[in-house]
């Protein structure tokens, strides 16, 4: 693990910032005593149990709760039926957008169901094995319909409709009338056919990836207590509570004012705790019973209803120079949305050519339903899917120019003033400081052994800014307390409490870093697009500062001098300019005298950065097959990553580690399995295969640091990007190590045989 | 039906509760006795969360009845500091930053305390077998695997 400096902020000198303090966080995650989504319990409270489709397309006729609601224990049962008529339309969530009513639809069903799993009723009741004998007596109708289970099936002519009426919507030309394709985008540059005709080799082919799960290993959990008065306390273990409070608002139309949200110590999300599943009912639940409702799904339910990613089908097609030079590409990505609108194809179709010039290029993607759980973000949402096949296919372009990958990258790779595909041209920016770094990595160096291959592949993510705020306090004894509105997910408050002791010259240690529930801290957008430790930083800075001016003001007053004359250097008030007589002051002893110098001293500040750094990641992988079984083994892998600047850097490395492994596994093992009825064969963690400690080998991790200039200390965000890469740098790896060129994740062992009997023929 | 009397021993304390026949041990120990340090992550015993010893054994509490702790020793995540300081395999993870999001960790912990009672030198390659059972989605194991190796070290007395 190493880390390089580079520019202009680097050369500022952090005291606190780089180092690795133990999180503040950790003593409660290592005893047990943190309170994650299921951990909470309440005097009176009652349990809800979920009924789902046992069909993945059908009408539902009518549903018959009155046996149910007869049943022992039972105190409430709602329906679809129980939520307001509201109209379609965006409402912003992160990085994208939700539309209300597939929301609301997703939740509980209404009229259709559209996967296997999907809400059609839930019970609430005095204990959960009641409420779960009670939701068998719930007599559901449904008119079976065929369910519409691949991509091929969903685009044929005669290929059933799940949302009738529905009009495709983006750029033309789109399809006419019923379709399930919901939403196409479109994008050009030059002459893509002359580019390809000027080419001295092009390569093209399909890449398709299964659905995939984020995985999380808490499920979701939500306590949900109402009050006679119409004031709602939600429990949940979210990557957002204010967006939490805005989904409840407007799904159930109560006024927001009305909801409290307390964000739980969050398991796990990767992108799949951004939106709302279980709130909403508990919160309906809760009003007609007058009880609080615990809501918590089984593992089977997160899998069958809940995330997953799209599976995709993505066509690419590259031609270069014989000297590597790129001059043209073309790529149409399908994605799988699940039984609403909204994979992230869009996202896919920025970031697809984003890494390199292309001289020319045209692309195409199709958002588009079938009867699969409705899609969550997952990490990069769209990027690692539109990454494995570009990057596949200049793997196979490297290897007929008979050259070196991270060579023939680096010919084309985007830097400082380029334009990026997707629009804006390029600030600062670590891709060839990246690829330099992994050409000079050992790993890069080291012999193969037999049966052995090494890939590399290369990742780009926008990363986010958005909306942010803190509060920073100041104690009596010269701690501070530093409070914002983003759940942690990964070691946030540690980088917060860095942050604020950063500026104001104290040790990590004498700042309590909070995260508060809606009511106690301004608004943050939610816990995503990597985007905490650089907006919400930002936030805690320019809140730091504020207070900074604070203290210099309380200085000034005991020395009785003007402000001007007191600077804040290294944690305490120096006196200058007439001043400097007096001995400094600390901020123990300034807060000592709060109460006489003018009252407690607090100060917040607000954010809302309209774009952050980008960040660019490469990795390199050595994979070992087995040719009689097929069954592939990572033997070395290592990350690299430009993170800006490291506030903390064991948990940058955490994130490089994490997003690796993850993708490792979505390209060997994990895969959504479906029946020919539609239902998900494997909802279990023994046959929906994540990598376990077994599985992997160490992984070494370069963090670069090329400063961002959008961020006081040249922060990037760097949990998504380490997503983008491994798809394709695995996928480059096994096929190297074959011989034949893979197109289909996962790369399970019966894939690989297929290949390996194939190539013999 | 009629509840069952449970007598047993809880990190080295006794514990009665009454449990219903069909109850989980994991249920009791998280809805009974409000020990919630022990999470649950899917129920099947596949993802390790749940990790508990049973007479020092390791198992996933959420496999066992309730009832079959009668006279039985548990330990839980609860009990692994000793009430004044951290174990050093907690001590490590913290150091280490071998946790994320945490929820895995109680479950990593329970499990790496019985790997290093069985086997207080592991090699790399046992620590990752003896914890193949305990998912963590969130690292990558890069961090846990050292911290481990770096907390049975510290265990023996070759503290770095």
């Amino acid at each position: 693990m190493s880390n390089k400096m580079s520019g202009e902020q680097g050369e500022r000198k952090f005291k606190v910032v780089g180092t690795r303090p133990i999180r503040h966080d950790g003593l409660d995650k290592v005893t047990g005593r943190a309170n994650y989504g299921a951990d909470l319990a309440l005097p009176g409270m009652i349990h809800g149990v979920i009924l789902r489709s046992p069909h993945a397309h059908a009408r539902i006729k009518k549903i018959d709760l009155s046996k149910a609601l007869a049943m022992p224990g039972v105190k409430a049962a709602v329906t679809g039926a129980d939520f307001p008529e509201i109209g379609s339309g965006g409402m912003p969530a992160g990085e994208s957008h939700i539309d209300p009513k597939d929301l609301q639809a997703n939740i509980l069903a209404r009229g259709k169901v559209l996967y296997h799993g999907h809400a059609v009723a839930a019970i609430a009741a005095a204990t959960i094995e009641q409420a779960r004998e009670a939701c068998k007596m719930i007599a559901v109708d449904y008119e079976v319909l065929e369910p519409v289970m691949s991509l091929e099936r969903a685009l044929a002519k005669d290929a059933p409709i799940l949302h009738e009426g529905r009009k495709a919507v983006g750029v033309p030309p789109l399809p006419e009338g019923d379709t399930n394709i919901m939403m196409r985008l479109a994008n050009a540059k030059g002459d893509v056919d002359a580019g390809f005709k000027s080419a001295d080799v092009v390569v093209e082919g399909w890449y398709e990836a299964s659905m995939a799960h984020q995985g999380y290993i808490e499920p979701h959990a939500t306590v949900v207590t109402t009050r006679e008065n119409g004031q709602a306390d939600v429990w949940c273990s979210t990557q957002g509570q204010f967006a939490v409070k805005s989904m409840l608002s407007v799904t159930l139309q109560i006024d927001p004012n009305l909801i409290r949200v307390t964000p739980s110590e969050i398991g796990g999300g990767f992108g799949g705790k951004t939106t709302i599943y279980l709130e909403p009912i508990a919160l309906l639940l809760s009003r007609k019973s007058g009880r609080p409702v615990k809501l918590v799904m089984t593992r089977e339910e997160v899998f069958r209803a809940t995330g997953p990613t799209s599976g995709t089908r993505i066509w690419a097609k590259l031609g270069a120079k014989k000297d590597g030079t790129f001059v043209a590409a073309d790529t149409r990505m399908e994605f799988e949305a699940g039984g609403f609108a909204g994979s992230p194809m869009g996202a896919a179709t920025m970031t697809v050519f984003a890494s390199y010039n292309f001289p020319s290029f045209r692309l195409e993607g199709l958002d588009i339903v079938l009867n699969k759980p409705k899609v969550a973000a997952y990490r990069a949402p769209g990027a690692p899917n539109a990454a494995y096949a570009i990057e596949s296919a200049i793997d196979e372009l490297a290897q007929k120019l008979g050259m070196d990958p991270i060579e023939l990258r680096l010919k084309n790779a985007v830097k400082e003033g380029d334009t990026a595909s997707y629009g804006p041209k390029f600030d600062r920016i670590g891709f060839i400081e990246c690829l330099n770094a992994a050409k000079n990595h050992p790993h890069y160096k080291a012999p193969l052994g037999k049966n052995q291959g090494r890939g590399v592949g290369a990742g780009f993510w926008f990363n986010v800014g958005l909306q942010s705020s803190a509060t920073v306090s100041i104690n009596d004894d010269g701690s501070a307390v530093v409070r914002t509105g983003n759940p942690d997910i990964g070691g946030s408050r540690a980088s917060m409490a860095i942050t604020a002791a950063e500026e104001l010259g104290i040790p990590v240690e004498r700042v309590r870093p909070l995260v508060g529930d809606t009511d106690s801290v301004g608004y943050c957008d939610l816990t995503g697009g990597s985007r905490v430790t650089y907006a919400t930083g930002m936030a805690v800075i320019e809140a730091s500062k504020l207070v900074i001016e604070h203290l210099r003001a309380r200085a000034a007053t005991i020395w009785g001098c003007e402000v001007d004359a007191v600077e804040w250097r290294d944690g305490q008030a120096v006196g200058t300019n007439g001043a400097s007589n007096n001995k400094p002051l600390s901020l123990a002893d300034i807060a000592k005298q709060m109460g006489h110098t003018g009252g407690p001293i607090i100060a917040s500040a607000s954010v809302n950065p309209p774009a952050a750094g980008p960040g660019f990641g490469v990795h390199i992988c050595d994979i070992e097959v087995d040719p009689e079984t097929g069954r592939s083994t990572v033997v070395r892998y290592t990350v690299v990553q430009d993170a800006g600047k490291a506030v903390h850097p064991s948990y940058v490395e955490g994130q490089l580690q994490g997003g690796a492994a993850q993708g490792i596994g979505w390209a060997l093992w994990e895969e959504y399995l479906f029946d020919k009825n539609g239902k998900m064969e494997n909802p279990g963690f023994l046959d929906y295969r994540m990598p376990v400690a077994s599985d992997l080998p160490m992984l070494d991790t370069v963090v670069i640091e090329v400063p961002n200039p959008l961020h006081p200390y040249g922060v990037r965000g760097v949990g998504e990007t380490p997503i983008v890469p491994p798809l394709a740098t695995v996928g480059n790896a096994l096929s190297r190590a074959i011989g034949v060129r893979m197109h289909r994740l996962p790369m399970t062992p019966p894939r690989v045989l297929d290949a390996i009997e194939t190539k013999k023929g | 039906m009629a509840k069952i009397q449970v007598q047993t021993t809880i990190n080295g304390e006794t514990a009665d509760f009454l449990c219903d026949a069909q109850q989980t041990l994991l249920s009791a120990l998280r809805d009974q006795l409000g020990l919630t340090g022990t999470k649950e992550g899917c129920s099947t015993g596949d993802c390790g969360s749940c990790s508990i010893t049973l007479d020092g054994q390791l198992v996933p509490s959420c496999l066992v009845l309730a009832a079959e702790a009668q006279g039985r020793e548990i330990g839980t995540v609860e009990g692994v500091a000793d009430g004044t300081g951290l174990h050093p395999i907690q001590q490590k993870f913290l150091e280490h930053a071998a946790l994320q999001c945490g929820i895995c960790t109680p479950g990593l912990i329970v499990a790496t305390r019985a790997l290093l009672l069985k086997n207080p030198n592991p090699t790399e390659a046992e620590a990752r077998y003896y914890l193949a059972g305990n998912l963590c989605r969130c690292t990558g194991y890069d961090k846990i695997i050292r911290a481990v190796l770096d907390a049975a070290a510290s265990m023996r007395g070759e503290s770095a």
